[in-house]
């Protein structure tokens, strides 16, 4: 009794400093940051002492002289007098496009290729097991250089041309041509009908969705929407007088051997660099993405769509309605980092040689020597546009995910 | 009584009728899952035609129009009239040495031949489940062997006794070339992983901090601009006179990127095991990296083979982006050698990208297996 209450009268037992798990968390810490910040001087004075050595200014005035090099697809207007910083934003956009193509590609083909995996059909799903290990297993660096030395140097020299859909388009070793739309003026108004189009139906769909919460009756938004979507702006367009023309590439079969083929400057081009990178980019994610969406549709348990059907609802509302939007819920995180990784993957245009980020950047590294710099440019923005993608991708997930008490 | 012929009760049992023909054996098979309703014989003979329209040119261009033998391109080239030449399995013949060994000297190649033998025959015992002295067999894959076969590839000279000439690594190449890098950065990025793990799980917040900094910066940036990285700004990191060589340099930043990859396979295995365990080992009286060494980590590591076997496969496909810095992988070796003007024929290019599509399928594909099997076999008792 007394040794009770003298142990409770006095202080608290106290453990010698250490073994205490707060100070030795402290310590713990304050070695390590002593760790970086000495980590962290090493490299700075490493590296300044041979940017000296090397007379390279560090710092981004380069990013104001003139590059005079070409970029054979530039988004924004771009000429051998503009300087490294356009350069650098040609690629970066080029990057950005490679990639919302590439994903949207990979999404389709990966969806369409995981359906099929789960056919009932023996041949079909023996197909889309093929393509999925097949493809996946195989670099993607090596896809790319197939598309571009194998399959696009086997289509027809300059003065030939595939030409498919009418005719319309033609396929050489020069690139993919197509017709190009020519907007002359009173064509902004098809571009509002556009906006408006789909700001009305986002209203309808508002508007549906709480008649149903309130009434249980069904609106047919999806062809309201289509409707309005497609419909006002062919109706701008004709009531504007038909302001869009077709500007059709040219192809010259005759006269001296140099001038034959696709005349520069008409039609719409896509070179076959792009061709090869957003094709071997979109059907190696796919692989990927097909997997995703099987394991998802899988973790779908059977009993649901039977209880759909017990409920009444056909194939085609028990697919939309009950298995798709639980199937999402798995599929979207991983969706997510292979979409991450097409975004990265693009970089591979460097070897080649599609004026991506990386492959400009790497001209401009050659030519300037500014290896810091330029590589924070390519981290700072791969980061961002992950960053980007994964913060859209949560926000959809959260919109997607499970509602629990 | 004369209604009794109106009733018969049959007294045997009738006899057993064999299922109909449509509906077993290979015809009934073939009706249902091929031709089970019009839609469905569509897609099975859109299957059909494409896969045809896919193997025939293949198996034409690969074995039927091959050439399997000769000493130069004059064997490849098509003959007159014939159209196209098939692939020129020849060239891949003549070249094979350099494929797998790169430029390494002839008379040393032994060495990398005991090192491909060493590895083998420590990574089948170790991949086998059944397999027994699994410690020790690990210890000398992990630790023994990459000292041993770093002498073994790099030679060894003991003040001027030349035990083993040394061999340049600008002279490596090809598969060997692939598989070091492969397997260093898997095997270099296991403990830098499992540390950066268990500092993302950590309490202290500065150690998560710079884990999770650490993590979500490799994982964010594409790997051609960490090698361009490691090959161009490396050196501007170290002090005057220190130079690191190619391969070292891209050693680092294959290991330090993968490692971030690493360290998100095994936080999935830490967060696997239930709390019991960690309170457990606390409750015996075990410290932090005695717990973690005795009690988390084997549980943990185990559960993640799959994930790692995956991460591997990853980085064996992407060891091929080496090329881009100007070092030869088999991709590059295979590339390069498209320059010889002996062999050089419309097909070359061909022929040799089948076979490197070829080699680096197999190996992924085996590795793939390997991870379905450890999956199904660690997950006994799992599945719902």
């Amino acid at each position: 009794m007394s040794i009770q209450e003298q142990h409770t009268a006095g202080a608290p037992a106290r453990a010698s400093l250490l073994n205490d798990p707060k100070a030795r968390g402290l310590f713990y810490q304050i070695l390590l940051v002593t760790a970086l910040v000495v980590l962290g001087y090493f490299i700075i004075t490493n590296t300044l002492a041979n940017l000296e050595r090397q007379n390279i200014a560090s710092g981004w005035d380069f990013l104001d002289t003139t590059a005079g090099f070409g970029i054979i697809q530039a988004l924004a207007p771009y000429s051998e007098t503009s300087s490294y910083g356009q350069a650098l934003f040609v690629g970066f956009l080029n990057t950005v496009l490679v990639a919302v193509i590439g994903i949207f590609f990979a999404t389709i083909i990966g969806f369409i290729v995981g359906v099929a995996r789960l056919s009932n059909n023996w041949v079909i799903s023996r197909l889309a097991y093929c393509y999925i290990e097949l493809l996946r297993n195989i670099p993607l660096l090596l896809q790319i250089f197939f598309w571009y030395f194998a399959v696009l140097r086997a289509v027809p020299g300059k003065q030939e041309k595939w030409s498919f859909l009418f005719g319309w388009f033609g396929l050489n070793i020069s690139g993919l041509r197509g017709p190009k739309p020519v907007f002359e003026p009173g064509s902004e108004f098809i571009g509002y009908a556009l906006i408006l189009g789909i700001i009305l139906t986002v209203i309808v769909a508002r508007w549906a969705r709480k008649r149903r919460d309130a009434t249980g009756q069904q609106f047919h938004t999806i062809w309201t929407g289509i409707g309005l979507i497609i419909g006002l702006p062919v109706l701008a367009y004709f009531v504007t007088g038909m302001p869009i023309a077709l500007d059709f590439p040219v192809f010259v079969e005759t006269g001296p051997r140099l001038r034959q083929g696709f005349q520069l400057g008409t039609g719409f081009n896509v070179i076959p660099e792009f061709l090869a990178l957003t094709a071997a980019l979109a059907l190696y994610t796919a692989s990927f993405i097909a997997e995703i969406v099987r394991a998802g549709i899988q973790a779908v348990s059977h009993g649901q769509t039977e209880a759909a059907h017990a409920l009444g609802l056909r194939s085609g509302p028990t697919l939309r309605l009950v298995v798709i939007p639980q199937a999402m819920r798995v599929i979207i995180p991983p969706l997510t980092s292979q979409y991450l990784n097409l975004t990265k993957n693009s970089s591979l245009a460097v070897a080649i040689a599609f004026p991506d980020l990386v492959s400009v950047g790497g001209t401009v590294l050659n030519q300037t020597g500014q290896a810091i710099e330029i590589i924070a440019i390519w981290m700072i923005v791969y980061l961002s546009l992950s960053l980007i993608t994964s913060a859209f991708m949560n926000w959809y997930n959260q919109r997607m995910a499970l509602v629990e008490r | 009584m004369a209604n009794a012929d109106m009733f018969h009760i049959r007294t045997e049992e009738a006899p057993v009728m064999p299922a109909p023909v449509s509906t077993t054996g290979v015809i009934g098979w073939l009706r249902q899952n091929l031709f089970s309703s019009i839609g469905n014989t569509i897609l099975t003979v859109i299957g059909i035609l494409i896969a045809y329209w896919i193997i025939a040119p293949f198996v034409q261009f690969a074995i039927i129009d091959a050439v399997w033998t000769g000493s130069d391109r004059t064997a490849c080239l098509p003959e007159e009239g014939a159209g196209h030449a098939g692939a020129c399995w020849a060239y891949v013949k003549a070249y094979l040495p350099q494929f797998i060994y790169g430029r390494y000297p002839v008379e040393e190649i032994y060495r990398v031949n005991i090192v491909y033998a060493l590895f083998v025959a420590l990574l089948v015992p170790l991949a086998m489940p059944s397999a027994p002295f699994k410690t020790v067999n690990a210890l000398l894959f992990l630790v023994v062997f990459p000292i041993v076969s770093y002498f073994l590839l790099t030679g060894l000279v003991i003040g001027d006794n030349v035990i083993l000439p040394i061999v340049e690594t600008p002279v490596w190449g090809g598969l060997l070339v692939t598989l070091v890098i492969a397997v260093t950065g898997i095997v270099a990025s296991l403990p830098l992983g499992v540390l950066l793990a268990l500092g993302r799980r950590s309490k202290m917040p500065i150690v998560r901090l710079v884990s999770v900094i650490f993590i979500e910066f490799w994982r964010g940036v594409p790997l051609i601009t960490v090698l361009f990285m490691s090959s161009v700004m490396l050196p501007l990191f170290l002090p005057e006179g220190v130079v690191f060589d190619k391969l070292l340099r891209v050693l680092i930043g294959v290991t330090l990127f993968s490692a971030a990859y690493m360290a998100e396979v095994v936080r999935g295995g830490l967060q696997a095991i239930p709390s019991g365990q960690y309170e457990g080992a606390k409750a015996l009286g075990l410290r932090f990296w005695q717990m973690m060494g005795l009690i988390i980590l084997p549980q943990a590591l185990k559960l993640v083979i799959p994930g790692i076997v995956n991460t591997f496969i990853g980085l064996f496909k992407d060891t091929t982006l080496v090329l881009i810095v100007g070092m030869f992988d088999l991709l590059g070796q295979i590339q390069s050698s498209f320059s010889d003007p002996t062999w050089s024929s419309p097909t070359q290019g061909h022929s040799g990208y089948l076979f490197a599509a070829i080699v680096f399928w197999c190996f992924c594909f085996g590795m793939s297996r390997y991870s379905i099997f450890m999956e199904k076999k660690l997950h006994t008792g799992h599945k719902r």
